[in-house]
């Protein structure tokens, strides 16, 4: 058994220690806000926290976050009040919306560790996650956005 | 292993983008919903009984529950069909749910896409525009008639506002909510006309800025539910080892060790691969990598190079002798270019190129007996129906669709091949649901790529330099073949939605178009925009070469040639204002390209520079004017069109599937590029409506134009230097540049 805390909540999971942590959230936890894209830490869709930094789910094995915090999209904030999520609606974000629970949670620790990012610190920031319906450009203005409004 | 997020996850296998990050910058035209007041919500079933139609109920608190009836793929229909409806009967929007439709084309076929729900080929908007505008007079009326005999006055006296019917006269009103819970239907039932719709301009919802999109809120807190979302209860998880090469089948199958795999349930022979289920997704992937399958030889795709079918096709299109079919004949272009002054002629390649949708391929069946239930992300319900049921050996009738949201379509999921497995899998196992899901490497491994494709494009100019024929001959395997057979044959073995793009409003005296048709075995598909992603290319191109014999400028030669297309004419000079056409640039360069796809017109200026040394592209800007008829959703045609713009850039300058030996090359994201934000250009689209034209498809008319955009400019930068093959690797540009 493995515990760890996510989302607040401590649990404790039986799945093999060397399990990636994206199929423990989702089919163990059934925490499906996560996104299954590449599992070779390409695409950044499975973007969760673990104590407070960004990490790729799918890449991340069970054991590894053994007593650790993890956060996914369901725990950012109580109520999607986070600042991204609402200059996420405003700015109208998504199109498939597939990508976006792992662009917000890579967004999030940007603003968390510098409130305040340039634009070239966004777009490096943010470079590893895809997203194929192309809303780079919307994704900047929503974290340009939050960063003014937080 | 743990691994950090970030740039420091990628970094080694992705130095490329690395140094390009500070050069980005990107701008969107719009500057967010000025106000999210109105939002409608999704719901999952209609909720109470006053069901005018088989579009709308409404229930006694005035909830108006909506049905949508295509699927969402990122392209907004959950909001922009139901807003139609909502529209013209004058609903509140705030009180509107959307129900995602069941497979039923009788009911919820597209009019206009003969008949059927298939979500693709823009078809939408302009298919069921009309109908579900008319299903909200429709409604309306019926509202108004019950109104009129609960108020006892003239219906004529009466008006609506949003889910309100008003009597001036009196002061008198009644909520939609009401009228509902009266529950009487008029007999007959009043019928609606296109005289009873509003005019455009006095509509409440259509065209407006600030309603977003209903899809949303879900997709910013993770409670949207995809395909692979799916849980049910008793849920087995499955995955399929496929054949390397298709048409191959497992000879034998080494399955101790996978079988030994805690949690496994299952291992199944199938045709064209093995099946694994269990009872997590992680045992079956770790399952199937400890599979260990001799696979037959015989199939014929083994013969199947990429690249030199690329050189066959090109030989193909240049030798005038092999025929192809007519797809479109104006005047004699033949014997107008055999008498030309003149001859301008050029080959265009492209490359295939993969979907990569966000969400991998998978769906979910539950299979009892001989009935059927199917979650799936699938662009096309009605046909998944008839693969349902072949694959569970019943009929149709006994098959139930549920279609979920879907990360992403672009015409992979028009597919069945991901259905087909779920319900074979799930056939073995009987009762319990089973969710099968494609690896990453499936996907990419096992797409339905667009076909790779050679264009010969002769133009003939007479002693004036003035046009007298266009031929163009289109070198690819068909995709109607395969999934549209009958209408295929019908044709005469025109393949229409692989030639797309070649017909055009450009004026010249005689045209001739011939699609030569190959077939070496491996199925192609659906990509956005399809023929026209490839055939823009030849066909900017071309007329940026003709305007270059004849040392004129590409934008005026094409206001010239668009003398009778003032929609065109008028998108092309507006983006050519928008870019500053004529300022010097130094080191970049502009380049235009116009399509008339989907009913829409679309003009783009790239602005490019270029590393002569490794032969990369950058493309700094891309300027884009985007005629869409009437604008139902104004902000969501603008991200349509952005994000058509990055995957036109992105298939022009990086993307490519290589074949060898009938096997794919590629395998994921490390080694299928996709543009990721820091190589995005800026990029500035202006949406003109014109209310008075029907609204056109807009999720792929802004791709086609990006690529021949970019080689236009990178033309004009280089004094000429031509790029014909799709896509523009650094190594094809250091070659171009080479001669």
């Amino acid at each position: 058994m493995t515990a760890f805390t996510i989302n607040g909540s401590a649990v404790d999971v039986a799945a093999e220690p060397d399990t990636p942590l994206l199929w423990v959230i989702r089919d163990e936890l059934k925490l499906t806000g996560t996104k299954f894209g590449c599992g070779i830490a390409m695409c950044g869709a499975c973007t969760v926290h673990v104590d407070g930094e960004p990490m790729r789910s799918c890449q991340t094995q069970l054991q590894d976050v053994a007593g650790r915090q993890v956060t996914t999209i369901e725990g950012l904030s109580p109520d999607a009040s986070h600042p991204l999520q609402k200059a996420w609606i405003v700015e109208q974000v998504p199109q498939c919306g597939y990508c976006q629970s792992g662009q917000i949670m890579q967004a999030a620790a940007l603003l968390a560790s510098n409130p305040q990012p340039s634009r070239e610190q966004i777009i490096e920031h943010m470079d590893g996650n895809i997203c194929r319906c192309g809303t780079y450009g919307r994704i900047i203005s929503a974290i340009e956005r939050a960063a003014q409004e937080a | 292993m743990t691994a950090k997020s970030g740039l420091q996850a990628t970094a080694l296998s992705r130095r490329s983008f690395l140094v390009t990050v500070g050069g980005a910058g990107i701008a969107v035209a719009f500057g967010g919903l000025p106000s999210v007041a109105l939002g409608a919500e999704t719901a999952p079933v209609a909720i109470g009984g006053f069901a005018p139609n088989v579009w709308v109920t409404i229930s006694a608190d005035g909830t108006v529950s909506i049905i949508c009836p295509a699927s969402e793929m990122g392209q907004g229909v959950m909001t922009s069909l139901p807003l139609l409806i909502a529209e013209d009967m004058d609903a509140d929007w705030n009180k509107v749910r959307v129900i995602q439709a069941p497979s039923d084309a009788e009911k919820y076929g597209n009019p206009g896409f003969y008949g059927i729900q298939l979500t693709g080929g823009s078809e939408t908007m302009r298919g069921y525009y009309q109908l579900l505008r008319l299903v909200g007079a429709q409604t309306r009326k019926v509202i108004l008639a019950i109104a009129a005999s609960r108020l006892d006055v003239p219906t004529g006296e009466l008006t609506t506002e949003p889910n309100r019917v008003v009597h001036s006269a009196s002061g008198r009103s009644l909520d939609y909510g009401e009228i509902a819970a009266a529950g009487e239907l008029p007999d007959p039932l009043p019928e609606a006309t296109e005289a009873d719709l509003k005019p455009v301009d006095r509509c409440r919802y259509i065209g407006r800025s600030d309603i977003g999109r209903i899809d949303v809120p879900a997709k910013v807190d993770g409670t949207a539910r995809f395909g692979i979302d799916v849980e049910l209860p008793d849920m087995l998880y499955g995955t399929v080892l496929r054949a390397p090469v298709p048409g191959e089948q497992p000879e034998s199958i080494d399955d101790v060790a996978a079988r030994a795999v805690k949690g496994i349930t299952h291992i199944i022979r199938l045709s064209h691969g093995v099946g694994i289920i269990g009872e997590s997704y992680d045992a079956a992937r770790r399952a199937k990598e400890a599979l260990n399958v001799t696979w037959s030889t015989s199939s014929r795709v083994r013969r199947y190079d990429s690249a030199l079918l690329a050189e066959t096709y090109r030989d193909l299109g240049r030798d005038l002798d092999q025929p192809g079919v007519a797809a479109h004949t104006q005047g004699d272009a033949a014997s107008a270019i055999a008498s030309a002054t003149r001859i301008v002629s050029a080959d265009y390649v492209s490359d295939h190129v993969h979907h990569a949708t966000m969400e991998p391929m998978n769906a979910t069946a539950l299979v009892s007996g001989g009935t059927v239930e199917v979650w799936a992300p699938t662009q096309g319900p009605t046909a998944t129906l008839g693969f349902a049921a072949n694959a569970a050996g019943t009929t149709p009738d006994k098959v139930k669709v549920h279609t979920t949201l879907l990360g992403g379509g672009f015409g992979r999921r028009a597919e069945a091949d991901f259905i087909i497995d779920a319900v074979l899998l799930a056939r073995e196992v009987q009762g319990q649901p089973v969710k099968v899901i494609w690896s990453r490497e499936d996907d990419v491994q096992h797409g339905k790529y667009r076909p790779l494709a050679a264009q010969h494009v002769q133009v003939g100019l007479d002693e004036g330099g003035n046009i007298v024929g266009w031929r163009h001959r289109v070198v690819a395997d068909s995709i109607f073949a395969r999934t549209m057979p009958d209408m295929f044959a019908g044709d005469g073995g025109l393949d229409t939605v692989v030639t797309d793009g070649t017909i055009f409003n450009y004026r010249v005296p005689a045209h001739l178009v011939e699609f030569i048709r190959q077939d070496n075995g491996r199925d192609v598909g659906f990509w956005r925009a399809v023929g026209y992603g490839q055939n823009n290319f030849g066909v900017e191109c071309m007329i940026d070469e003709v305007a270059a014999a004849k040392g004129v400028d590409p934008v005026a030669f094409r206001v010239e040639l668009l003398a009778e297309a003032p929609r065109a004419r008028k998108v092309i000079e507006a983006v050519a204002e928008m870019a500053e056409w004529n300022r010097e640039r130094e080191g970049r360069a502009l380049g235009l390209a116009y399509t008339d796809a989907f009913d829409a017109h679309c003009a783009q200026v790239a602005e490019v520079s270029l590393n002569r040394e490794s032969g990369e592209i950058r493309v700094h800007n891309i300027w884009c004017v985007v005629d869409p008829g009437v604008a139902v959703q104004p902000v969501n045609i603008e991200a349509q069109v952005a994000g058509a713009i990055v995957h036109g850039a992105s298939h022009a300058l990086y993307e490519q599937i290589n074949i060898v030996d009938g096997e794919v090359q590629e395998t994921n994201f490390d080694t299928y590029r996709v543009m990721r934000m820091s190589e995005m250009p800026e990029i500035h689209v202006r949406v003109t409506p014109t209310p008075e034209n029907k609204p056109a498809g807009i999720g792929e008319v802004g791709l086609p134009p990006t690529g021949p955009a970019i080689a236009n400019a990178v033309a004009r930068l280089t004094g000429g230097v031509r790029l014909r093959h799709y896509p523009f690797l650094p190594e094809r540009v250091k070659a171009a540049l080479d001669g």
